[in-house]
């Protein structure tokens, strides 16, 4: 498993160490992917392969599907149909282990910061010198040392949402999934949240990221995959994607206009 | 009949003298409470928990039984344990009839249900909050348990405090199954009962007086423990 802590003072920051190899085997697949709620079609056959050490980007508008694509990836919810394979098997309990999600809303045990932490740790079964040099580590890293004894619920969003992070992290993932990770936070806690994002995926971890932000998707992604009404729309490099839409639906999101598919 | 002010004056004599027949009531009945509602929690914590983290086949059935429960008679309790533990029942040979045990298991059983009934919902609130978290964290099934309850910890000291109200209360079970013998099974509610029988008011008023300051004690102590758990998020 790759290590996904690093030091800080190491960091590289833009054009970062990206590593554009794309492997040929990918970490993730998702074919025919559905999911159905309530009578209607909210993910309609989606397929996707998400490659290792890449940070694909998800865009599209509210109700296009996004977070839900995210937890089918993930294994949160089931799909009405399709399938989702991690390294080829299904995704199953066991593949889950080698991922870690964060969610907009981050969800703080009634803990201390360094008591969630640990927790994250104690589910794994990393316990003695381990889990403390982890912890150490992850909340170095964080920048949550000063905070570490304090409850983590009187927090401040950004404060939670780096804690959020950390807990992921520290596990040591190979797969990443954040849910709008910095939705609703001010500037510089978007820049500490896209720190170490960039630290996870220079450690080689594969990020799946939901943002809204098109200047985060530009920063932090090497690949985009845009919805709208729960299919794919565009998907290619995120550059490309971001100047140069080619979809109707990308092309009016990304101008700031919206698109109302006309019924046939 | 003397004046209320008099038997009032009476029944704070009682008390302020520290009789010993009054205390010796006093601690009896906190022995049975305490530990009837030690046990409850024992087992109401872990069920309520499980029936409210886990997704089961007739778990709304539980559910209701669970919740209708809490409102068990005592009277039909204390019946029930009456006949378990009478000579001709198939407890009686444990010979617990008429003694302090008894009356634990009585109120164990008034109790139980109304601790796992709100542990159910405290751990059903805080399980919809972190299970998206848990099922990507990978949590085990004992793990999940163990950490609800952990984190509900506060909550679940209100719960506590319900069940020992429901005890501390009770006279219906125990002066079943306890018999209300003198300085053997004889506890405040089944005293307050029969010295009011018996016009003996003083004593039934001490009693009572002594009842409620406990009750009003021990809410005090949750209150503050809440109270800076809330301030540290905790709640």
């Amino acid at each position: 498993m790759s290590e996904v802590v690093v030091n800080i003072s190491e960091r590289k920051r833009a054009p970062l160490a990206r590593a554009r190899t794309t492997s040929t085997a990918p970490l993730m697949t998702a074919r025919g992917l559905c999911f159905d709620a309530g009578g209607q079609r909210l993910i309609d056959g989606i397929d996707l392969d998400i490659h290792p050490g890449r940070c694909t980007v998800i865009m599209g508008a509210n109700g296009s599907g996004k977070s839900l694509l995210l937890r089918l990836l993930h294994g949160l919810l089931t799909p009405t149909k399709g399938e989702v394979n991690w390294q080829g098997h299904p995704l199953d309990p066991a593949a889950r282990q080698q991922q870690a999600m964060v969610f907009q809303r981050p969800v703080m045990l009634r803990r201390s910061v360094a008591a969630n932490l640990r927790f994250a740790l104690s589910v794994r079964g990393v316990r003695g010198a381990e889990r403390k040099r982890r912890e150490g580590e992850t909340t170095a890293l964080a920048r949550l040392d000063a905070l570490k004894d304090k409850p983590a619920r009187v927090l401040s969003g950004g404060e939670q949402q780096r804690l959020a992070m950390a807990r992921a992290l520290i596990c040591a993932p190979r797969m990443l999934f954040l849910d709008e990770p910095t939705a609703s936070l001010d500037p510089a806690s978007t820049q500490a949240i896209e720190h170490m994002i960039e630290d996870a995926r220079a450690s080689g971890t594969t990020i799946l990221v939901v943002t809204h932000d098109a200047g985060q998707a530009r920063r932090l992604g090497d690949d985009l995959i845009f919805l709208h009404d729960g299919q794919v729309a565009e998907t290619g490099p995120a550059a490309q994607v971001l100047d140069n839409p080619q979809s109707q639906a990308a092309q009016a999101w990304l101008g700031g206009r919206l698109f109302v598919p006309t019924t046939p | 009949m003397e004046s209320f002010s008099a038997i009032l004056a009476e029944a704070l004599g009682l008390i302020l003298s520290w009789d010993a027949d009054v205390i010796e009531i006093i601690v009896l009945s906190l022995r049975v409470t305490l530990s009837a509602v030690a046990v409850a929690c024992m087992i109401g914590f872990p069920l309520g928990a499980m029936v409210g983290a886990f997704r089961f086949p007739l778990r709304t059935g539980v559910i209701v039984v669970m919740n209708t429960m809490m409102g068990l008679p005592p009277v039909v309790v204390g019946l029930l344990v009456y006949l378990m533990l009478s000579a001709a029942g198939p407890l009686g040979v444990l010979g617990l009839l008429y003694s302090p045990t008894a009356m634990i298991i009585a109120q164990t059983i008034l109790v139980t249900p109304i601790v796992a009934a709100l542990t159910r919902q405290v751990i059903e609130d805080l399980y919809n909050e972190y299970s998206e978290q848990f099922t990507s964290l990978g949590v085990g099934p004992l793990d999940r348990v163990l950490a609800l309850l952990w984190d509900a910890r506060y909550s679940l000291l209100t719960v506590a405090l319900a069940g020992f109200g429901r005890a501390v209360a009770e006279v219906g079970a125990v002066i079943i199954v306890g018999g209300n013998i003198n300085h053997v099974t004889r506890v405040m509610t089944t005293t307050i009962a029969l010295e009011t029988s018996k016009g003996n008011l003083q004593l039934a008023l001490a009693l009572g007086m002594i009842l409620l300051t406990i009750a009003v004690i021990v809410n005090g102590l949750l209150m503050a423990i809440r109270g800076t758990a809330a301030r540290a998020a905790y709640v």
